[in-house]
This record gives C-alpha cells, sequence and structure tokens, in this order.
C-alpha cells in the first residue's frame, strides 16, 4: 500500500489503483489524502488552508469596490426575502449591523418594530399622501417658499427643500452623520430614510454620504478591518473569531504593501499576542523615562573607555581608538559572538541571585526590564538605520552607474535583504518583549535559542549589506548577500512557527495574564 | 454677510410679540448680537431677580443652535460660575426648527425645575441633592444679592 501512495503523485495511478484501493477502506482514506495533496492548487481557499504555518491565518485584502459589491449583495439578497426596496433593505441591515440572520429572525417576529427603528414607510403611497398645509410656513428659514415644493417625512413636519438640503449636507458634510438623521423638527425622532437623502442633497453631498456609509459597513462587520496605512482604501477580511486572538497573532498583509495586527491594528509584532503588545507599551510607557534617562545615547569601549556612538545598524563595533571589538549591546567581547558562547540575547537569572532585601529585588526587576527593553529599542533603532544604509547604498549606485558599467539593477540584491533585515528585525523586537513575560522554563530556553540564531544571522547580514560595494567585490557579496538572507527568512519562520505552535498548544508559561483586547 | 431673511423675521416678532418675562434686543452694531433679560419665574427660588443674559448667532445659525451665557450670577445646578448653560437643545438635541424664542423660554423653564442629575456646576448639584433646602435658601440670597436691579 505504501508504494501505491507514493506513486499516486500520477494522476493516472490514482485512476488505475482505484479499485484496488476501493476493496480496502484505510487505503480509501489514503488515497483521499493524496488527492488532495496533488491537485492542491486547482482546490483554492480549501487547499491553500492547509498550506498555511501556524503564524500565518487566513485573510482576504478587500478593495473598496469589492466592499461595496458585497454590501449590494447583501442588500439585494434581503430585500429579495423580505420583498423590500434595496434602500430599505440596507437600511433594516444597517442597524442589525449586517447579520442578515439576525435581522430576518427579528424582522419575522415584529416586522412595525424594525421598520420604526430603521426609519423606514413601507408604503410610498401613504407617505405620498402627506402634503404641506396651505399656510405653510418653512419653521426654519421663515418663508413661505415659492421656489420649490416643501419636503417632508411621514411625520408631517414640512420645511422648504433648500432648508432641507441646508440642513442634510451640514449633516453629512460637516458632522459626518450617516445612520440617525432626523426629522429637522425638534424632538421629532422620525428618521431619514437613504431614499430622503437622495432626494433632498446635491450630488457631492451623496457621494460623501456613500463613503460614510460604507465606513460603516466595514466597522459594522467583525470580519473586517481597514487597512490603517494612510491613504489606503482596502479592507482585510479575517474569519477567525475574535476570542482566539490570544491564541494566534492575526498579522495580516495588505495588498498595499502594510502588514499589520488584524487584532489591534497595530504595526506587525508577530510574535507576541496582542495582550501582551498592549501590557508591553503600557509598561514601557510607564518605565521608559527611567529607561531614557539610564540608557544614553552613547556608549562607552569596554577596553578604553573612549566614548562610542553607534553609526550603522549592525552591533559589531570596533573602537576607533583601540580597534577593539565588542557588541554594541551587551559591550562584551565580539569574538564571543557568533561562536557556541553567545549568550547576549539571554537574560542571566544567575546574575541576580536570590535576594531578600527589596531594594535589590526591584532593582533586579529594574535590570531585568532594561534588559529586553534595551534590546527591543535598539532593534527598531538599527532597523531604521539599515533603512537609512540602503538609501544611502542605492544613491552610490546611482552614481556608480553613470560612472561605470555596473548597473543599478545589479545591486537590487540589497534591497531584498534589507527588507529582510526590516522583517526580521520586527520580529526580534517583539521577541524581547515577548520573552520579557515569558516565565523561565525549558520552552523558554527553546524560545531563547531560536532568538539567539536569528539574531546572529540578522546581525551577520547587517554587517554583509554594511561592506563597501565595488566593482571587484559585487558579484562575491552578492553570492554571500543572498545566501545570508535566505538563511536569516529561515531562521524567523522557524521562530514564528515555534511561538505560534506554542501559543496555540497554551505551552507559553506568562508572568502576566494575556488579556484579549480584540474583543469588542 | 446680509443678515438671512429667517433672523430679521425672528428679531421683528420678537420686538412685536415677546414672550412673558422676556427681553431680547438686538445690538445696533451686530444684529446677531442680543441682549436678553429673563426674569426669575415665579414660585421658583429665583423668583423676583432680573437675569441678564448675552445671546450669539453664529454664521451657521440656524443649522447650528445659538450661544446663550449668563452675565448674572445665579446659583443653579446646572449653570455653571461662568453663566454657561447645560441645556440638551443648545447642544446636541439642536433643530433648526428652534427659535431664540424657544429657546430662551426653554432657559426660563430650566430656572423653574433645576436638574441636579445632570449637573454643570457640580458643587451647586451636590448641595441641591444634598440639602434642597438650604440650596434652594442659597439661591435665593444669590438672586437678592446679584440679580435685583
Amino acid at each position: 500500500m505504501s508504494s501505491a501512495t507514493v506513486s499516486d503523485d500520477d494522476g493516472y495511478t490514482v485512476t488505475s489503483d482505484f479499485e484496488d484501493y476501493h476493496s480496502d477502506d484505510d487505503a480509501s482514506v489514503d488515497m483521499d489524502y493524496d488527492y488532495e495533496l496533488t491537485e492542491d492548487y486547482e482546490l483554492g481557499d480549501e487547499a491553500h488552508k492547509q498550506h498555511l504555518k501556524a503564524h500565518e491565518i487566513e485573510f482576504r485584502v478587500v478593495p473598496l469596490s469589492d466592499i461595496l459589491a458585497e454590501q449590494s449583495a447583501a442588500t439585494t439578497q434581503v430585500a429579495g426575502i423580505l420583498g423590500l426596496s434595496a434602500e430599505n433593505a440596507s437600511a433594516l441591515l444597517r442597524i442589525f449591523k449586517w447579520n442578515k440572520e439576525k435581522l430576518l429572525e427579528r424582522y419575522m417576529e415584529s416586522p412595525e418594530d424594525i421598520l420604526q427603528r430603521a426609519g423606514v414607510v413601507l408604503n410610498p403611497v401613504q407617505a405620498l399622501a402627506w402634503h404641506p398645509p396651505n399656510d405653510f410656513l418653512c419653521a426654519i428659514c421663515f418663508g413661505d417658499d415659492s421656489t420649490g415644493s416643501p419636503f417632508g417625512l411621514r411625520c408631517g413636519h414640512f420645511f422648504c427643500h433648500a432648508c432641507y438640503e441646508q440642513y442634510v449636507t451640514q449633516k453629512v458634510v460637516e458632522e459626518g452623520e450617516c445612520r440617525d438623521i432626523l426629522c429637522p423638527e425638534s424632538g421629532c425622532s422620525v428618521v431619514m430614510d437613504e431614499q430622503a437623502i437622495r432626494r433632498t442633497v446635491k450630488p457631492t453631498a451623496i457621494e460623501k454620504y456613500q463613503r460614510l456609509q460604507d465606513r460603516a459597513y466595514v466597522s459594522d462587520v467583525d470580519s473586517l478591518r481597514w487597512c490603517p496605512a494612510p491613504n489606503c482604501e482596502n479592507a482585510v477580511e479575517c474569519r477567525l473569531p475574535h476570542s482566539c486572538f490570544t491564541m494566534v497573532v492575526p498579522t495580516v498583509l495588505c495588498t498595499c504593501g502594510g502588514k499589520f495586527c488584524f487584532g489591534c491594528s497595530l504595526d506587525d509584532h508577530q510574535p507576541a499576542p496582542c495582550g501582551l503588545v498592549k501590557l508591553w507599551q503600557k509598561k514601557c510607557a510607564d518605565d521608559s523615562e527611567t529607561a531614557n534617562w539610564i540608557m544614553t545615547h552613547t556608549k562607552e569601549c569596554s577596553n578604553c573607555q573612549s566614548t562610542i556612538e553607534k553609526n550603522g545598524g549592525c552591533n559589531h563595533m570596533t573602537c576607533r581608538k583601540c580597534r577593539h571589538e565588542f557588541c554594541w549591546v551587551c559591550l562584551g567581547s565580539w569574538t564571543e559572538h557568533g561562536t557556541n558562547g553567545y549568550s547576549c540575547n539571554r537574560f542571566e537569572d544567575s546574575l541576580s541571585p536570590d535576594v531578600q532585601d527589596q531594594k535589590a529585588k526591584s532593582r533586579a526587576s529594574l535590570e531585568r526590564y532594561l534588559h529586553y527593553y534595551n534590546r527591543f529599542t535598539n532593534h527598531e533603532h538599527s532597523a531604521n538605520l539599515d533603512q537609512d544604509l540602503y538609501v544611502q547604498t542605492e544613491k552610490t549606485m546611482e552614481d556608480m552607474q553613470r560612472t561605470s558599467e555596473l548597473s543599478w539593477i545589479e545591486v537590487q540584491f540589497l534591497k531584498e535583504a534589507v527588507d529582510v533585515l526590516t522583517s526580521s528585525r520586527t520580529t526580534l523586537r517583539w521577541t524581547y518583549a515577548f520573552a520579557f513575560y515569558l516565565a523561565s522554563s525549558n520552552q523558554t530556553t527553546l524560545f531563547e535559542d531560536n532568538q539567539r540564531d536569528l539574531e546572529v544571522a540578522v546581525e551577520a547580514l547587517s554587517e554583509l549589506v554594511e561592506k563597501p560595494l565595488g566593482r571587484d567585490n559585487i558579484a562575491d557579496l552578492k553570492a554571500q548577500v543572498l545566501d545570508k538572507a535566505v538563511y536569516v527568512r529561515g531562521r524567523r519562520e522557524v521562530l514564528l512557527e515555534d511561538a505560534a505552535k506554542g501559543l496555540a498548544e497554551g505551552r507559553w508559561e506568562f508572568l502576566a495574564p494575556i488579556a484579549n483586547p480584540a474583543a469588542r | 454677510m446680509a443678515l438671512p431673511k429667517r433672523i430679521i423675521k425672528e428679531t421683528e416678532r420678537l420686538m412685536a410679540d415677546p414672550a412673558p418675562g422676556i427681553s431680547a434686543t438686538a445690538h445696533e452694531d451686530n444684529l446677531r448680537y442680543f441682549d436678553v433679560i429673563i426674569a426669575g419665574p415665579t414660585q421658583s427660588p429665583f423668583e423676583g431677580g432680573v437675569f441678564k443674559l448675552e445671546l450669539f448667532l453664529p454664521e451657521e445659525y440656524p443649522m447650528s443652535p445659538p450661544k446663550v451665557r449668563f452675565l448674572t450670577k445665579i446659583y443653579h445646578p446646572n449653570i455653571d460660575k461662568l453663566g454657561r448653560i447645560c441645556l440638551d437643545i443648545l447642544k446636541d438635541k439642536w433643530s433648526p426648527a428652534l427659535q431664540i424664542r424657544t429657546v430662551l423660554l426653554s432657559v426660563q423653564a430650566l430656572l423653574s425645575s433645576p436638574n441636579p442629575d445632570d449637573p454643570l456646576a457640580n458643587d451647586v448639584a451636590q448641595h441641591w441633592k444634598e440639602n434642597e433646602n438650604a440650596a434652594i435658601q442659597t439661591a435665593q440670597e444669590w438672586t437678592r444679592k446679584y440679580a435685583t436691579a
């Protein structure tokens, strides 16, 4: 049987062996499985789900046009079922936050209540039967409206068309209101339906009204979120229940290139879950003043005590004065880094022995916090410097292109490397927030090993990227950079995968309770 | 900008047919600015008092509410020491169908029925809730002291 399974990737084998399999229940299960594996690309979403890694979630980027289409599809469906006009159906859907099932259920119970809440009048003949009184005087402009016919809702409060237009325009354009626009009469609670709004205002205001409604649709629907990137008009749909956001980090990638967390709309913060991020940010906001005070912009060379300023993303520092090589982060000699002795990422608990003295304890806890905080901010800082470096390199390349035969395209591998560096440094940053809240255990040690591997690889890549480019070394450097970038990417995957699995299995032991801020 | 027809008409009506206990006069140099006098309602702690207010019609009026403020010191849970008034129709419940007259009538009604559950002046409201009689007495004293011409 096992040999038959192996040959399954060829469609012919599957069909010819089909009858053989059929006699055996176990075998038919095997066959189903293989079928899916070989056909996954055609199966679309279903198969795609199986290929997701533990740190990835299923999501869909929804452009504005699709949001509109979805909205109108839902409207049409409900309109069809309830026999209402599209405007009325959408008004009803809006008050039920686009939950079709809930709306239909409630509507069957008491249609009148629902209609009234949405400000919908079913019988337009009856609505039109309202006529302004003969001695009509608009209570807004105090005119008797000789220019056009007055307008009124079913409540019978009439105002002249121009006043209505001004009123609705003010509500929509100035106040950004698109739902509860009431009859202008004081104390009247009749809601203006969409049709009434469209009849009263100019196209520009209707456009704004439509935009507001689309916005409202996305914020109403729990499985949709706007991409927080400026000027991006996409929304992202993720159907995971919000209650599971303590167990997964729902990172999504918009087609605009922005990577953000679906749970809290902040920038990508894998592997740390939203609740931990919130705790960490609060902690940093509370303690960062102390941290800032302690962490000055410069450090002293651990050998000759000269003041050193960091000028690149790489943490491998070489003192100008005494040529001492050391690590910017831990100030230890660089010779220990990149070898098995590398322990810069790990907080040594043995350094803070069990001290009863309260003062020593709080010092130790501050020291512990600073250990993680320094590394957290350092990676942020380094990532920015890496970006600067890339911009600089690109500029030099443009210059070189003019003066030599080296072309701009040949340096594009650097861009990729910097991208890998940036995303890995982002991940590394959050591993420090993550590790800060981890209780020490064997699992934590494994996590820190992964963290160390990624950090060593990132620093190596960062150092490579910083090397001066020339015509002679470019081919060699390119090979090295590409190689290293692939490795860094691999290490990052390993770390995220392990962290995500641990989160899903509840394997991590956190020092503080992690809440679910995504529950809204 | 020319004064809207609505404001002209409202001013004319206020002059021709003033509401009882209320007078509102537009400034000659700024027809959007009104000097208002409200008589303290009978059966209220403000009885016998004459309260001065200012009323201003912003550019967006009547789409936006008028701005109204007490100029006379008053001991009232919904009016603070700067004379600002906590009244729903002057804020989110404003309707363009309301007028200067209706606004001032509402202010007058507020004097008759203070609402310490929705306070603007917290200390006054607390006084009102803990010891209504004493609070009313203070209000009467203030009326005598500051609001008698």
